[in-house]
């Protein structure tokens, strides 16, 4: 029997500019992967130290006490209640905003004429773009008074449910108003998201639907709603990244307290982000350490929350 | 052939003889051009816009109950979109806009107050490419219009059986009606769709080229299944397959576009149109000379 033929060595020729280009696209792209190992090394390097004193307790101790600042054997530091409140807030955000972006999403896609339609898609990119300081500081100024009051209502008629209950009726910066306002700085995204996949559901399916008799809502609620799954979770988490992140808006409408509070009406609560920001400007050297390695576990906790959003979108692509 | 108009070479395409739909199909229905109020669909003078684009001009045409009438013609002449005229369809393109009546049963579906989901559940409609809902089983399928249009059934597997029968796809589908609808063959996938549209019962079928995208032998089957069907209701068909207009449709209406909107050229009895036609183009066309 004749042994088959050797295999030939295929190669590909490629021109000096297209060797120039390929070098610079795959530099460009290298400096991105270059610059996130970098920062989650120097965090890790500086934090290190923190990791090596507490371990794990530095995630479950929820307790900022630098104790003598002379003497770094005596702080206390564990950021429990902040990751807590991080989870907290971002998962309220999520609550209220998902709803809302799915109706918002159905509403631009499907019902809008269509110059609100272009209007609408224009105002959600551009509210996105809002710098969170200034949602902060409406969140503090308006939004405020108003949760204060919702959550005076909350309070009385559900008080029996454990999440509405508190110690002492004084609401104030609470998870519930960062947790609103973080709803409102993530329905641009989430929206986005949703009408993205919306728009993309397959028009025949949807003909068919109106053409077995369905009403509009009947079409897309069999063919549109189940075809868009998946992508709106990619997009909720997304959003949920963000929320997760959110520094100074939180800074301003949430009183950090280091306490582990689920009693969402309650003035008390915090955010990893927001503690690294209260914290940072006079840190002892100690302290900043314990910031870094604040700063790694919400890095890394973000990475993994955006890693399940970008898996979740990639499969709802290959659906279609 | 003896005909006074067409070229001598009109023949009506042959049709093998064991295919069991020979039969000569206008013969059963000659003499049934009068026009039938009951269950039957008439346009008159119908228009239909793109945008200010113009689509289709002045279509006047009567499809008389229990027949099949094939809508023939080249590309861009009109004729999906006078099929999507029928039950009201044409209105989700964006910008679309008509002008004449259609009467089902007598009354305008276009008038004020005629609510759009009703017609369309007794004038039902199969698509060019199969659309099974991809998330449903096959049995879910051929109930999907029920739950979509809120209509409750005492029998639902009775029902599915009923329909999936009276597709053709009974047989090869009974031992897994739980499988995904994606999971049959193209042709299958279309007799689900037509088994889907009948599930609610229409008194009007309109087909939008139904067997492009299928095999002979899957078109052989949904032919016999239309041929069957057209006992019980009255079926509107767009084809570009000559033969297949004349092997399955007691009428065929012939449009075609000078560049301007799609008109009506001819409509007559199917054996009229492909041995005796009245207009020289419609010759042409059915011989393959253009189209």
């Amino acid at each position: 029997m004749d042994s088959p033929p050797e295999q030939r060595e295929i190669k590909t020729y490629y021109t000096t500019v297209d060797k120039v280009f390929r070098g610079f696209v795959s530099s460009a792209a290298l400096f991105s992967l270059v610059v996130l190992i970098l920062i989650a090394a120097f965090l890790l390097f500086r934090g290190f130290e923190i990791f090596a004193d507490y371990g794990l307790k530095f995630i479950t101790t929820s307790k900022w006490d630098i104790g003598n600042p002379e003497d770094p054997s005596t702080a206390v530091l564990g950021i429990g209640a902040m990751l807590v409140g991080s989870v907290l807030t971002a998962f309220i955000a999520i609550a209220v905003a998902v709803p809302f972006a799915i109706a918002a999403a159905l509403f631009i896609e499907y019902y809008a004429p269509r110059f609100l339609r272009t209007l609408l898609t224009a105002v959600l990119d551009l509210v996105a773009a809002i710098p969170s300081v200034i949602y902060g500081i409406w969140g503090y100024v308006v939004l405020l008074p108003l949760v204060e009051d919702w959550s005076a209502t909350l309070y009385k008629y559900l008080n029996w449910f454990p999440l509405f209950n508190v110690q002492t009726p004084i609401f104030g910066r609470s998870p519930l108003l960062a947790g609103l306002l973080l709803a409102v700085m993530i329905l641009p995204i989430v929206t986005s998201v949703a009408r993205e996949v919306y728009g993309q559901a397959p028009r025949d399916l949807v003909d068919a639907s109106y053409a077995l008799g369905g009403t509009k809502w009947a079409g897309i609620k069999t063919v549109v709603l189940p075809f868009g799954k998946s992508g709106l979770v990619g997009g909720a988490m997304l959003g949920l990244g963000r929320a997760m992140g959110e520094t100074v808006a939180v800074y301003l409408t949430l009183n950090l307290v280091f306490k582990v509070n689920f009693q969402i009406l309650a003035s008390s609560g915090g955010n990893v982000a927001s503690l690294i920001a209260n914290k940072f400007g006079e840190a002892t050297a100690y302290e900043l350490k314990g910031l870094m390695a604040a700063g790694l576990v919400l890095f890394l906790v973000t990475l993994l929350v955006n890693f399940f959003a970008t898996v979740i979108v990639n499969r709802s692509r290959k659906i279609v | 052939m003896n005909n006074e108009i067409g070229s001598p070479e009109v023949i009506v395409p042959s049709v093998p003889a064991d295919s069991g739909i020979v039969e000569d199909r206008t013969q059963r229905n000659a003499g049934n051009l009068e026009v039938s109020r009951r269950g039957g669909l008439e346009a008159v003078g119908v228009h239909a816009w793109f945008n200010k684009h113009h689509a289709l001009a002045d279509v006047s045409l009567h499809f008389p109950e229990n027949t099949v009438t094939g809508l023939i013609g080249p590309s861009g002449c009109g004729k999906s979109t006078f099929l999507r005229l029928l039950n009201r369809m044409h209105e989700f393109i964006p910008k679309a806009a008509m002008a004449g009546e259609v009467l089902f049963e007598g009354n305008d579906i276009y008038a004020p107050g005629v609510n759009p989901i009703e017609i369309r559940r007794r004038i039902g409609m199969v698509f060019q490419k199969a659309n099974p809902f991809p998330a449903m089983n096959i049995g879910e399928n051929v109930v999907a219009g029920l739950k979509l249009a809120r209509v409750k059934t005492d029998d639902k597997d009775a029902l599915i059986e009923d329909c999936l029968s009276r597709a053709g796809l009974w047989n090869e589908v009974k031992d897994r009606l739980k499988a995904p609808g994606g999971s049959l063959s193209g042709g299958q996938q279309q007799r689900l769709c037509i088994a889907r549209a009948l599930a609610l019962k229409p008194d009007v079928l309109l087909l939008d080229e139904p067997c492009s995208a299928l095999d002979p032998g899957s078109t052989l089957r949904v032919e016999e299944t239309i041929v069957q069907l057209s006992e019980s209701m009255t079926i509107v068909m767009v084809t570009h397959n000559m033969q297949q207009a004349a092997r399955v449709s007691d009428y065929c209406a012939f449009f075609l576009s000078d560049g301007g909107p799609g008109r009506l050229v001819e409509a007559d009895l199917t054996t009229n149109i492909f041995s005796n036609p009245s207009d020289q183009r419609t010759a042409d066309y059915v011989q393959g000379r253009f189209g």
